[in-house]
């Protein structure tokens, strides 16, 4: 097959998990809305003077599970359009803003459905997929380029390291966000007298602190990693190894706010509420790197082939 | 009475310095410093900072000068060098010092100590266990405790075993690693060197101070430490993707000498592959064309001659530059620029279609007067200050053209390719590096270590007692307990 037969393959990909994760979106929204809206599945039993409804989310179960089949297909199309972008170029996808966004969704969607086999984060679900459409939406309509070969300043095996290790941190930051701002949304709600109804069937609020340590605490050697190993990459091809390039900066304004959250879980005053603030700081800081960054900023890390 | 009054401010200092000591070796001031640290590394990158982009810097003061007069006495042009940037770090690492040395010192005792002593009631702690003793316990649990590697305090009639002491070893190393970056970090600063030049392909360089363009020392580095070493440019070659116009491939053909005694050596060097020469590497950072060209005088004596480095202005190589020639009277300068591949474009005149010389054209521009070199103001090579100066002729020149002006000629005689070499010593990388290795090994260390205690009793009563304790609530221990206890009772049994 031809390069750009292979490019074209990996289009149809995009789409076809674009298209399969828009169905994985309808089914965690409906499976949301059912086991919530509807009168009568729940039933209602009153405790003390208030009415307290209890929701009956067996009967939604099955619609999660094809939501969840739905979001493992998507990652597979996802991921073959990852590697037919690859084939298609002769090197490893990530030269340019698309490429990274493909890449970047995929580790996203890899990240919560590694984080499901341990923890039913299905709830989760829907912000993922509606996070997953934006971001490949975004791709395909803006970022998009022709495949080509790199500039020279990428061809090196650094690439390949140095550019996985942040994607995957990236997809894991972003996981750890979602639920860090889920977080504070439901602490603000018991605050003001309880959960909404939808809001019943979320963790509690110790497991979703605990849920947002771990995987902090899982990706931030990578990410420290991710880091270093740029700073060797830029040693080979810049002649230094720490130039305060806006995106450098910006790496390590990330690694010290994520550094922060970790101590900040260590010490007492600071869990819970405080720290939860802390992570969505952090990961606001990546977010800033890739956008911001990545298509308005000046320095060395221009790839964006906008 | 006087001695007194000589004390109590003594006494007060000596108070408040360790105050102001434990303050500043306290947690909560070290995460507020490295958010601080974090915060004050923004505006360098919003802002245009003079290490990396000194001619932004320059803009911004034609600009708005009464802006960039602020910003400068805030030091926001050189935020990672100013005082309060160093104040924020030197702080944090002060801070992390006084919290690390002491915690250091204590996990050493600790570590050689033995474990503490049972507790009494071990049916209050975590994961307790009982069941009736069928003899030999202790000693199967000494034996199980030694193949896993716990360190065991035999107490009477019980065994205290501890594990674990990678966490806090982990967490201690990550932090004295950072110790060693900076270290390595301030070291490079104080012995090493940078420095650029832009080298006409065909020509050598010399590694001296006067051969470059631009050179910063460090302040304990000297002239004399400069490696003796030479490089002749002999090749060139760039590949361009014809779709895209983007450079595909970067590749230089050199001659090296390592000193001028020893043997030249053919090399190439690459974009992801400098030239070593012991600590100083020489890096390929840029490329550009130098129209060569010859000027004469009404009495066709050469007046100049060569190659003249001229600036790329975007991705197809469009360059601009100046030829300056002093010594005619008047003085003549040429305001230039180059079109690799020539064409136009209906708003910018004359640009450049693609990076490769596939059509080369020189535009000039003739100024006669006074070039204002005399005056002592620095200069751009690439432009010409024509105040003083009046325009004399307008011509576009292919390869191989002459013009004739008023008062002389230039003929246009071919291009070269230019290259703009790094050449970087940094003694203190390694002492990075290796810090850099280390902390992401205690960094694991830490984050994946778990400290753990398991008791084990044989009452008088004949019963078994097994607890355990996790620190930092780290999970996981419930099992091992339970591989522990079916490990004895499976054993004891086999004896019984």
């Amino acid at each position: 097959m031809s390069n750009t037969s292979w490019a074209y393959l990996s289009n149809y990909f995009i789409y076809s998990a674009m298209a399969v994760f828009t169905l994985a979106f309808f089914a965690h929204a409906f499976e949301t809305a059912w086991a919530v809206r509807t009168p009568s599945i729940a039933t209602e039993k009153s405790e003390g003077n208030l009415l307290v409804k209890t929701f009956d989310f067996e009967r939604t179960a099955r619609t999660a599970r094809i939501a969840t089949a739905f979001m493992i297909l998507g990652f597979l199309l996802l991921f073959s359009g990852v590697v037919a972008r690859g084939i298609s170029a002769h090197r490893v996808p990530w030269g340019n803003m698309y490429e990274f966004s493909i890449t970047g969704a995929m580790a996203f969607t890899g990240a919560y459905l590694l984080a499901l086999r341990k923890n039913d984060l299905r709830w989760l679900g829907l912000i993922v997929a509606t996070a997953v459409l934006l971001t490949l939406g975004t791709a395909v309509t803006v970022l998009y380029r022709p495949s080509a070969p790199l500039v020279p300043a990428l061809k090196s095996t650094w690439l390949v390291i140095h550019v996985s290790a942040a994607i995957v941190s990236g997809g894991v930051f972003l996981l750890a966000n979602t639920i860090a701002a889920t977080y504070l949304l439901l602490d603000r709600m018991e605050q003001r007298g309880g959960r909404n109804a939808w809001a019943k069937r979320l963790p509690t609020l110790e497991v979703l602190d605990q849920l947002c340590y771990r995987l902090v605490a899982f990706v931030f050697p990578l990410w420290t990693f991710a880091v270093i190993a740029g700073a060797i990459w830029a040693e080979h091809a810049w002649g230094r190894y720490w130039g305060w390039d806006p995106k450098e900066t910006w790496a390590f304004i990330t690694w010290v706010c994520y550094a922060a959250y970790l101590h900040a879980r260590v010490t007492a005053g600071w869990r819970g509420r405080k720290a939860a603030w802390l992570c969505l700081l952090a990961g606001s800081t990546f977010l800033f790197n890739y956008v911001y960054v990545n298509i308005w900023g000046t320095g060395k890390h221009t790839y964006s082939g906008l | 009475m006087s001695n007194e009054k000589i004390e109590i401010p003594a006494l007060g200092l000596a108070a408040l310095l360790r105050f102001s000591w434990r303050q500043l070796t306290s947690m909560r001031t070290a995460l507020i410093l490295l958010l601080m640290l974090g915060i004050a590394a923004i505006p360098g990158s919003l802002i245009p900072q003079r290490g990396q982009n000194p001619m932004r810097v320059q803009e911004l003061f034609t600009q708005s000068p009464g802006l960039a007069k602020i910003y400068d006495a805030l030091s926001l042009f050189d935020v990672y060098a100013s005082p309060w940037f160093s104040a924020i770090y030197i702080l944090l690492f002060l801070s992390l010092i006084g919290c690390v040395l002491p915690r250091s010192f204590e996990h050493f005792k600790a570590a050689r100590a033995l474990p503490p002593a049972t507790p009494k009631n071990l049916d209050r702690m975590e994961h307790f266990t009982t069941w009736s003793s069928q003899g030999n316990e202790l000693e199967v649990a000494q034996g199980w405790f030694k193949k896993n590697r716990f360190r065991v305090k035999v107490d009477g009639n019980s065994l205290s075993a501890e594990k674990g002491f990678l966490r806090e070893t982990g967490n201690l190393l990550f932090h004295l690693a950072l110790i060693m970056v900076l270290f390595g970090v301030s070291f490079g600063a104080l012995f090493g060197m940078k420095g650029e030049a832009i080298v006409n392909v065909g020509e050598t360089f010399v590694n001296t101070t006067t051969s470059y363009d631009s050179i910063s020392l460090g302040r304990l580095s000297n002239e004399s430490s400069l490696a003796p070493f030479t490089i002749t440019v002999n090749k060139f070659l760039a590949k361009y993707n014809a779709l895209t116009n983007a450079p595909e491939d970067y590749t230089l053909y050199v001659t090296s000498k390592k000193s001028p005694e020893s043997k030249e050596s053919q090399k190439i060097i690459k974009v992801n592959s400098p030239l070593g020469f012991g600590s100083t590497n020489v890096y390929l950072q840029a490329n550009g064309y130098s129209p060569i060209v010859t000027v004469r005088d009404k009495g066709n004596t050469i007046v100049f001659q060569g190659p003249v480095p001229f600036l790329p202005q975007d991705s197809n190589l469009t360059s601009i530059g100046a030829i300056k020639v002093p010594d005619m009277k008047p003085q003549i300068g040429f305001v230039a620029s180059l079109l690799p591949t020539a064409a136009r474009d209906k708003v910018k005149g004359g640009i450049s279609a693609f990076p490769e010389l596939l059509d080369p054209s020189l535009l000039l521009s003739v100024w006669g007067g006074d070039l204002g070199l005399d005056r002592g103001v620095p200069q751009s090579v690439y432009r010409i200050n024509t105040s003083k100066m009046e325009q004399i002729g307008l011509q576009s020149l292919k390869p191989g053209e002459i013009y004739t002006f008023a008062d002389g000629s230039i003929s246009f005689d071919g291009i070269t390719p230019w290259v703009n070499l790094q050449i970087v010593r940094d003694p203190g990388k390694g002492f990075a590096l290796i810090g850099s290795i280390l902390a992401i090994a205690g960094l694991l260390a830490s984050l994946f270590g778990r400290r753990r205690r398991i008791w084990i009793r044989v009452t008088a009563q004949g019963k078994v007692e097994v607890a355990g304790l996790a620190k930092n609530a780290v999970a996981g221990l419930a099992i091992e307990i339970e591989t522990f206890v079916n490990a004895i009772k499976s054993k004891t049994e086999r004896m019984a």
